[in-house]
């Protein structure tokens, strides 16, 4: 579904294309920082002790996770100055691209880009032979995984409309509930196996998220139940 | 080297060729002539040994829109608009781009990971003497060095006996040379490659089939890209050969070398566009100076001019490619991307005949493509393949170095546009992929597998 969503609203226009290329750049910069940190963090750290490597795994998670979200805003501010830049150039005074196109795009980018790095190794090790949960892991590994790797790249979606919102409109409690969002939805990864705390509760934040984005961008329930029926 | 195209008037300045990326329009000069001129020298340039030639052919992106430099001259109004369509245009060109270095990248890792012969190391090229196998680690790096300087120097060769050529006008020599190396490219590689991949598939195929297809893809390459041909089927045919370039580049080069090349390519393209007296400056400043495109058989451009009323040349794609390469590099050279140009026209003509006041500067304008290098492509496609080939984090680090060097190209591209003069493209993007590989592959991989294994989610 996000390719499809990529296809169809962003391959047409250019600016869209560079737009996503330089988020996934951006959430692949962020990885980077924070898989340094919990390399850093191991190294250092005693390997026979399972507890501490949890551990540290999780605040890996979770200092990955806040560094997304501060890679996040320093998109955001890229994309202002170049908005200005835009806004300067072109010769009505009116940028091509709206902020909440570049919110879109933007989420979209992060999106793309974490879903890709989770699922990728995933699907070639499937293209080739094998068992799923042959030593007793569970058998639905391939298919949560999908599942959980496309409701991730939704909420990047959501959240980076969400994150842009905030930002233009100076609401902290809106960057703030995307950050708690997206720490919840990280934290609740850590429920797998057990696959109904973690997928359920992802896909109704995703939901919540979905509506909160949609009535930001200007759409209301009479704009919903107009395009359902088809009416113009 | 990235250039602008710049469509806008040929006479309006010499200086319009200096982006050899950019302006599609190059010199007032029968396209046909001077890109035939031109692919003989890049063809010349492929013959050589040296593979990574000039990067200054490989690395001229034109940004046609960038061409903007040339206009503005006349006037401030010119000018304005000029900047803002350069601003406009510009992420359609920048699209122009990435779809050809993407389709590059994508067979070359598509082979790397199907074909098994692209990993075997069967060898080594004799512009990399030193062998890798030691056991010391001081010595292997020892060893890679030493391959580096013997590439470098083979590619410094031959890239000031190409701009020594061009100077002194010896055209038919350029242009056998560069025929030669493309014949020897789009057969003999070509072979190779189908076979390889036959192999791979299980596929039978007997000898008179196998010498239909060869010969008919060899011919109608031969014919499109040094001569006239439909522009998509010109750049399908460029990227195809930057594509085996590349292949055999990842096959032949020893592992570390790889990697010591590719930096150092990237200095010496730095220098060699930038510095005043290198040579892929000079060859620049010399076609620019005798209104000529600089030649088109090493250039891929995504812009072409075509002489249809406008009485603009066909200067897209006619970008030499400073690349000086050995036999096997021939191929090389032939990357010209005459065909960009050429899908540019068919949309720009449409507006021509409702606007004919302004239609000139229109479709100088709109017609401006953008020009890269073929070694561009062949060492972006290399570091590429290279990542997918030997990694052990496999596609994560493959997409990585992929993001990684579609943003040095946006990046590269925006300095064009700054700077309105001819560029280097294999340094930004090269590091950034050099940068994202090493740490992908030892920071991230680690990292991702054990978050994969617990199947945890950032």
């Amino acid at each position: 579904p996000a390719f499809g969503l990529f296809i169809f609203t962003i391959a047409r226009d250019p600016l869209r294309i560079i737009i996503l290329i330089a988020g996934a750049f951006f959430w692949l910069v962020s990885l980077l920082l924070s898989s340094l940190i919990w390399f850093i963090a191991v190294k250092a750290s005693d390997p026979q002790d399972e507890r501490l490597q949890k551990g540290l795994l999780i605040f890996g998670v979770m200092f990955s996770v806040l560094l997304q979200e501060a890679f996040r805003f320093l998109y955001y501010k890229l994309l202002r100055k170049a908005i200005e830049g835009l806004v300067a150039l072109s010769e009505d005074g009116c940028s091509p691209i709206s902020i909440q196109q570049m919110a879109y795009v933007a989420g979209v980018g992060f999106g793309l880009m974490s879903g890709a790095f989770s699922m990728i190794n995933l699907l070639a090790d499937a293209l080739g032979p094998g068992t799923v949960g042959i030593h007793g892991d569970s058998q639905l590994y391939f298919l949560t995984s999908a599942f959980m790797t496309m409701v991730l790249i939704f909420l990047h979606t959501f959240w980076g409309i969400l994150f842009f919102h905030g930002c233009e409109h100076r609401r902290w409690w809106e960057i703030a509930a995307v950050v708690i969002m997206h720490l919840t939805v990280s934290g609740l990864s850590f429920c797998n196996p057990l696959y109904v705390g973690s997928l359920l509760p992802s896909y109704l934040l995703m939901a919540a998220a979905a509506a909160w984005a949609y009535l930001l961008s200007g759409g209301s329930a009479q704009n919903l139940r107009r395009f359902l029926l088809c009416k113009c | 080297m990235i250039t602008f195209m710049n469509n806008s008037d040929s006479e309006e300045e010499p200086c319009n060729e200096r982006t050899s990326l950019m302006s599609a329009e190059s010199p007032p000069v029968p396209s046909y002539q001077d890109g035939l001129q031109a692919s003989e020298a890049g063809e010349a340039q492929a013959h050589r040994k040296r593979r990574a030639g000039s990067s200054r052919g490989p690395n001229n992106i034109a940004s046609g829109e960038m061409s903007g430099s040339g206009v503005p001259v006349r006037e401030s109004i010119l000018e304005n608009e000029e900047e803002e369509l350069t601003l406009k245009y510009g992420a359609k060109h920048v699209i122009m781009l990435f779809v050809p270095v993407t389709l590059c990248m994508i067979v070359v890792v598509a082979t790397i990971k199907s074909v098994r012969f692209y990993t075997e190391k069967n060898g080594q090229l004799i512009y990399t003497p030193f062998s890798e196998d030691t056991p010391s680690v001081g010595q292997r790096l020892l060893n890679s060095v030493l391959n580096t300087i013997v590439m470098i120097s083979v590619i410094i060769v031959m890239t000031v006996f190409l701009v020594l050529l061009y100077k002194y006008r010896c055209y038919k020599f350029i242009h056998g040379w560069l025929i030669l190396s493309s014949l020897m490219l789009l057969f003999l590689f070509t072979y190779i490659y189908l076979g390889e991949v036959l192999k791979t598939y299980n596929v039978a195929m007997d000898y008179p089939t196998l010498f239909i297809v060869i010969w008919n893809f060899g011919a109608v390459g031969m014919i499109c890209i040094h001569w006239k041909g439909p522009l998509q089927l010109q750049q399908a045919y460029l990227i195809m050969i930057s594509a085996l370039m590349a292949l055999v580049f990842i096959k032949y080069l020893p592992e570390w070398s790889a990697w010591v090349i590719l930096g150092a390519i990237s200095i010496y393209d730095l220098m060699a566009v930038l510095c005043p007296k290198g040579p892929l400056r000079m060859l620049v400043e010399t076609a620019q100076e005798r209104n000529e495109p600089i030649f088109p058989a090493l250039i891929y451009s995504s812009a072409m001019m075509w002489t249809v009323g406008m009485a603009k040349p066909d200067t897209a794609a006619r970008g030499p490619s400073q690349q000086t390469w050995d036999a096997a590099e021939d191929g090389r050279e032939h990357l010209r991307s005459p065909s960009h140009a050429e899908s540019q026209m068919p949309e720009t003509r449409s507006p021509v005949p409702t606007r004919p006041a302004t239609s000139l500067e229109e479709l100088e304008e709109e017609e401006r493509g953008v020009k890269l290098g073929l070694g561009d492509f062949i060492f972006y496609s290399v570091l590429v393949g290279k990542a997918a080939a030997t990694a052990s984090g496999d596609w994560n680090t493959t997409l990585a170095c992929f993001v990684a060097i579609l943003i040095g190209l946006c990046l590269t591209l925006l300095l064009l546009a700054v700077f309105k003069k001819a560029l280097p493209a294999l340094p930004i993007s090269i590091t950034f992929g050099l940068i994202f590989y090493f740490s992908t592959d030892n920071l991230v991989r680690p990292f991702m597998d054990t978050l994969a294994s617990h199947q945890l989610y950032i």
